[in-house]
């Protein structure tokens, strides 16, 4: 019996060592946790197609992906916002190369509403004026008497640094919004809450209600249409960056997510295509 | 032959001694080293020119703002200092009396039977992992305490007090039941024998008896609470609000450290000040189990006449 358990035990062991070097030799993704949802399926979809390739997808935030992209610790880091550059900096003094950027879908950040909440459409000052903490109350806007509750990201997150920049034009965020630890968290919050506020990729707005915003040629919802022309004030690229050129399998991958195959992927996770 | 099999074991039995020396001498090293490596980071927020620009010590205690990414960063301790104080306190105020009844419930009152129940089941407590009590407290007690009191924010101060509470009444309930089994037979006796009840008894003599490794046990669990990450990360919302309602959300120096040290540039400001931020909490928690400790032993020298 306990010759059984140890046999059983050894075996194990191997077989995760075995494992362990196999995902050695593969691709690995990591960054944004925007991407994650979408880097994962075209990793299952690539690896199906292509028996031998393993790629390894993770997240923890566009900072971590790009500082993991400076220590060397992945080969592409999946990005919701444009490098910095201080970080292209550092890519620089560690491996003489600005990096490769190429963005690889793209999306709208979408504003969420409990779907009791009969708010539909509000201008980007109005969006700016609920996260700076000028309005505190939806009665301001025209809704119920009731506190707004803002919800929002870490400051890890690219949606977080995307969304002071576009909707808020660089100004501070209110010290009582709560931030939360990711998207899904976000969505999660506004879903309970009647009064409750909160933004993230678009792909994510599942069982909350999108806002319109609201603009001098009308009214908008993020809608590949909408995207793709500028219309929706909210949209940007996501990116993935190498350290160099793509060569050898990270280019076969990069030529297959840009086809209209892996571009058809994008679109069935609900993001908008790059082309 | 048995001259040469003593000689063996004497060397055997020095072998090890060796052995616990070095790794018991490694662990403080370790421990050491940690402090060394914190110090060294929070450090050039006294001395490098460059860090001074964007941050000085003066800056954390001046204003009640944390706001490390702006144009204008400001990084003010006091509100997650609030914040951590607060949250420790709610838990407190909901661990200490179930943890501390629950041992002298145990140690005073119930059969052995029940006794050798209750001790493992809530040690086992202790191996629930905070993300897990974590989730719990942001997915479903959240909502639970929203429906029946009607607060304005889910995610707040008391929600995330309660879910730490449960990560600490393990340990205060294993070193308060130590404190109350460390009172002499003899006190209990004499007690009940001058015609006090069982309650009486343990309320009134076994208790204050206990009460220095009682409270050294709060304290513990007052450290434990300080330190504790992810429950906190999940539940409180994380607002840096300077505000003393603990119906609001709140940010604990914890959570901040969590949450901010993934992204931040490697050298600037932001991250010396979250490692100044770690090297607080490393004392803050120090002060207290070392407070805690000298109490425990000032009960052990009290009950047995040790060490004096």
């Amino acid at each position: 019996m306990t010759k059984k358990i140890i046999i059983t035990a050894a075996l194990a062991l191997v077989a995760i060592m075995a494992g362990l070097s196999l995902a050695g030799r593969g691709i690995t993704l990591k960054g944004s946790d925007t991407l994650l949802l979408l880097g994962q399926r075209w990793a299952e979809i690539y690896m199906q197609k292509n028996p031998g390739a393993v790629i390894q997808v993770t997240g923890g935030g566009s900072g971590v992906g790009i500082a993991a992209l400076i220590n060397g610790s992945t080969d592409v880091c999946q990005a919701s916002r444009s490098m910095k550059d201080s970080e292209k900096q550092k890519l620089r003094d560690r491996y003489f190369s600005l990096g490769y950027e190429i963005p690889v879908a793209k999306d709208g950040v979408t504003l969420y509403l409990n779907e009791k909440n009969p708010i539909t459409e509000l201008t980007i000052n109005q969006i700016k004026d609920i996260y700076t903490g000028n309005t505190t109350n939806w009665s301001q806007l025209g809704g119920p008497d009731a506190k707004i509750i803002v919800y929002g990201r870490e400051n890890s997150s690219g949606t977080y640094v995307f969304f002071r920049e576009a909707a808020m034009k660089n100004a501070d965020y209110t010290s009582s919004m709560q931030s939360l630890p990711g998207t899904a968290a976000v969505v999660n919050a506004v879903s309970k809450d009647v009064y409750g506020i909160g933004y993230g990729g678009a792909a994510y707005a599942k069982g909350v209600k999108e806002l319109a915003i609201k603009t001098a040629k009308g009214s908008f919802k993020p809608t590949t249409e909408t995207v793709k022309s500028g219309q929706y004030p909210l949209a940007r690229n996501l990116y993935w960056y190498l350290r160099g050129k793509p060569s050898g399998e990270i280019k076969k991958l990069v030529d297959w997510v840009l086809s209209p195959e892996g571009q058809e992927i994008v679109k069935k996770v609900g993001y908008f295509t790059i082309k | 032959m048995s001259l040469q099999k003593k000689r063996f074991r004497y060397l055997g039995e020095s072998l090890i001694e060796v052995n616990i020396k070095v790794t018991a001498t490694l662990a403080i090293i370790a421990v050491f080293l940690i402090f060394l490596f914190i110090l060294r980071e929070s450090l050039p927020i006294f001395f490098s020119r460059e860090v001074m620009q964007e941050i000085t010590f003066g800056k954390f205690f001046n204003g009640i703002e944390w706001q490390p990414v702006s144009d204008k960063p400001r990084f003010s301790l006091w509100p997650i200092i609030l914040g951590s104080l607060k949250v420790t306190l709610i838990a407190l105020v909901f661990a200490v009396p179930a943890a501390i009844g629950a041992a002298l419930y145990s140690s005073e009152f119930a059969g052995r039977r029940l006794k050798e129940f209750i001790k493992p089941v809530v040690e086992l407590l202790a191996g629930i992992p905070s993300v897990v009590l974590g989730f719990f407290a942001l997915i479903i007690m959240a909502s639970f305490l929203k429906n029946i009191f009607g607060w304005t924010y889910r995610l707040n101060a008391i929600n995330a007090g309660i879910a730490l509470g449960f990560a600490v009444i393990p340990a205060i309930y294993s070193l308060a039941e130590d404190a109350i089994n460390a009172v002499p037979r003899s006190f209990r006796e004499a007690a009940l024998g001058l015609g006090a009840t069982p309650w009486q008894t343990a309320v009134k003599v076994v208790l204050p008896a206990a009460l220095p490794g009682v409270s050294a046990a709060a304290l513990f669990g007052m450290g434990r609470a300080v330190g504790e990450t992810m429950v906190v990360l999940m539940a409180a919302g994380n607002a840096p609000l300077f505000s003393f309602n603990p119906l609001e959300s709140t940010r604990t120096m914890t959570a901040t450290i969590a949450a901010e040290l993934g992204e931040v540039v490697f050298g600037s400001g932001h991250y010396h000040a979250l490692f100044f931020i770690g090297l607080v909490l490393f004392l803050a928690t120090f002060i207290i189990n070392l407070i805690s400790w000298s109490l425990f032993q000032g009960l052990m020298a009290r009950m047995y006449g040790k060490g004096k």
